[in-house]
């Protein structure tokens, strides 16, 4: 190290000259913003000027009906868009991880490729496409249903409200799939040739190989993907209010914290802007979002077993 | 690997199922782009089928081009984009040198500080950045988006760029000083060529985001002067919903430049994850 193989030195000034410029960017955008946010939401407009009001935004937050019926529909909407990420985008994205990383197998480059294409596009573009597919006007939706023989099954998914939501999620799926698939993939292919070549040696092979041998070793990406996805989706902001709007229709079926959050800081409609329930909304989220990251970093993460080669 | 790997119906099996998810995945793209080059009449009478030379039609473009300054857009998102890129990897990169080759007091604590922000979305602090905004008067400018990208990227970055710096030879640094090169000097000159490849995923990493990201063009630069692409092609969309063929032109000119990227950087993107950038 540096600081043993030269005569110490009084100040090593260029320590805090490459520090300097990121940590001042870093804490003056990002960390007391954040904690600005947390304190703001302690504080009330009265008459052009903040009072501190201590917890009252978040008694208004979940006591009084027009703000909680709209909190708890949006909570219960999030938990439901993680629940679908979860049962579908990860098994998929593992599953496809799985077959790419089989050895030999001709084009992986090419799929790879082509499956993590959706997930560099913005979301207005996802939205938006995704919006224009299964609209009934132009009716490619349909038409492809009526290919396999289900178009009865066809209605138009975005404007009913039992399934808005979780035809939303399902298109942010589609979007995020590249993302668990690429992880798994580098985790699947930093396993050891050795211990597949003792696995088969031992007669596991196929299914029973990837349960019992490569499964285990992927664990903690599994973990890393997973708390990914949770601070991704309560955060996640940009499809519905791309697909849906801010009000976050057909009658609120869609809305989530971060289209709320959006809702309550800028005012929509009838509804006025502010700023101090924004940021009681705001902190909410930031508890949840600290919750999970609690969690996973100290109830999975210590947990999973990791495995040095 | 012994035989019983490779089976063919195994292999076929894999490629059918790989077949089937790339199908899903590229579709929606290509019948956007593909739809956009026909008529009105070729959009609604045949969806599916490439534009022939009775349904194609570039009015759509043509809509687009007379409605919409997207050059000016374009050209908004570019500055934005490559400016925070240059902040973030250099800042960047000097932070994840200072963690990686000083030891000083405070180091850990410094790098889990700086490492927070990877979990904690900086979306959350919206309310005091608009209003940091405003009490500077950057409301409006194509600089507020710069800070508040570069701070979004730097966690990240510093995080990625610091693991690798580590693995930089001790030798040809203490050579460098030997020689009496600088801090500094060993820095830009010995350490900076040798990380360019993790320099370039990261790269990759910070700028996919800003370019896509609709949430702060929204709140901090909506004026017709700093709109980004992202924010103008929503607008558009949401102005023109029923002029399909503008629609769709709209949306592919947004796929297309992120597209071509893509086909020239994915190499780069997918070595950097798959090498346990992000790990």
């Amino acid at each position: 190290m540096a600081a043993q193989t030269r005569p110490k030195k009084p100040i090593r000034w260029h320590i805090g000259v490459f520090l300097a410029p990121a940590v001042l960017v870093y804490t003056a955008i990002m960390i007391l913003p954040l904690f600005g946010t947390l304190q703001l939401s302690l504080f009330r407009n009265i008459e052009q000027s903040q009072v501190f009001v201590g917890f009252s935004n978040f008694r208004t937050l979940f006591g009084d009906p027009n703000w909680s019926v709209n909190f708890w529909n949006a909570l219960r909407n999030n938990v439901w868009f993680f629940i679908i990420h979860m049962l579908v985008q990860n098994p998929i994205g593992i599953l496809l991880a799985a077959l790419l990383s089989s050895p030999r197998l001709r084009f992986a480059a090419f799929y790879r490729t082509a499956i993590f294409v959706p997930t560099i596009l913005s979301f207005v573009i996802v939205g938006f496409a995704w919006k224009l597919i299964l609209s009934p006007i132009w009716g490619v939706a349909p038409h492809l249903l009526d290919f396999v023989g289900l178009k009865s099954f066809f209605t138009p998914w975005l404007g009913k409200e039992q399934y808005a939501l979780t035809a939303l999620s399902l298109v942010s799926v589609w979007q995020f799939v590249g993302i668990p698939m690429m992880l798994i993939y580098a985790a699947l292919l930093s396993i050891p040739d050795e211990v597949i070549e003792a696995a088969e040696c031992d007669g596991v092979t196929g299914m029973a190989q990837f349960w019992k041998i490569k499964l285990p070793l992927i664990l903690p990406s599994i973990g890393i993907i997973s708390i990914l996805t949770f601070v991704g989706n309560f955060n996640a902001f940009d499809l519905i209010y791309t697909a849906q709007g801010a009000l976050a229709g057909p009658n609120y079926s869609t809305d989530i914290l971060g289209t709320f959050l959006y809702r309550a800081f800028f005012g929509f409609q009838l509804q006025v802007g502010d700023p101090n329930m924004g940021a009681a909304i705001a902190t909410i989220m930031f508890l949840i979002i600290l919750a999970g990251v609690c969690v996973y970093l100290f109830l999975v993460q210590t947990r999973l077993r990791r495995y040095q080669f | 690997m012994s035989l019983a790997t490779r089976s063919l119906p195994r292999t076929l099996g894999a490629h059918a199922v790989l077949l089937t998810y790339t199908v899903i995945a590229l579709f929606p793209v290509i019948l956007v782009i593909v739809n956009s080059f026909k008529s009105r009449a070729g959009i609604f009478g045949a969806p599916l089928t490439p534009p022939t030379p009775k349904t194609f039609d570039l009015v759509g473009y043509a809509t687009v081009f007379g409605q919409g300054d997207f050059l000016h857009y374009f050209q908004n998102s570019l500055v934005v984009t490559v400016a925070s890129l240059f902040f973030v990897l250099l800042f960047g990169a000097m932070a994840g040198f200072a963690l990686s080759e000083y030891r000083f007091r405070g180091n850990t604590m410094m790098g889990l500080y700086l490492a927070l922000g990877i979990m904690i979305p900086i979306r959350l602090g919206t309310v005091a950045i608009l209003q940091l905004m405003v009490a500077s008067g950057l409301v409006n400018t194509l600089t507020a988006l710069i800070l508040v990208y570069t701070a979004q990227g730097l966690p990240l970055a510093i995080f990625i760029l610091s693991e690798f710096m580590k693995q930089v030879s001790d030798d040809l640094k203490n050579a460098g000083r030997i020689d009496g090169l600088s801090e500094y000097t060993i820095f830009f000159r010995l350490v900076l060529p040798l990380v360019r490849p993790s320099m370039a995923t990261v790269a990759v990493f910070t700028m996919i985001p800003i370019w896509n990201d609709l949430w702060f063009p929204l709140i901090l630069a909506p004026s017709e002067e700093t709109k980004t692409v992202t924010l103008g092609a929503q607008l558009f969309l949401g102005q023109f919903v029923t002029n399909w063929n503008a629609i769709l032109a709209a949306l592919s000119l947004a796929i297309l430049p992120v597209l071509i990227l893509y086909v020239i950087f994915s190499r780069q993107l997918i070595r950097g994850i798959t090498s346990g950038a992000v790990k």
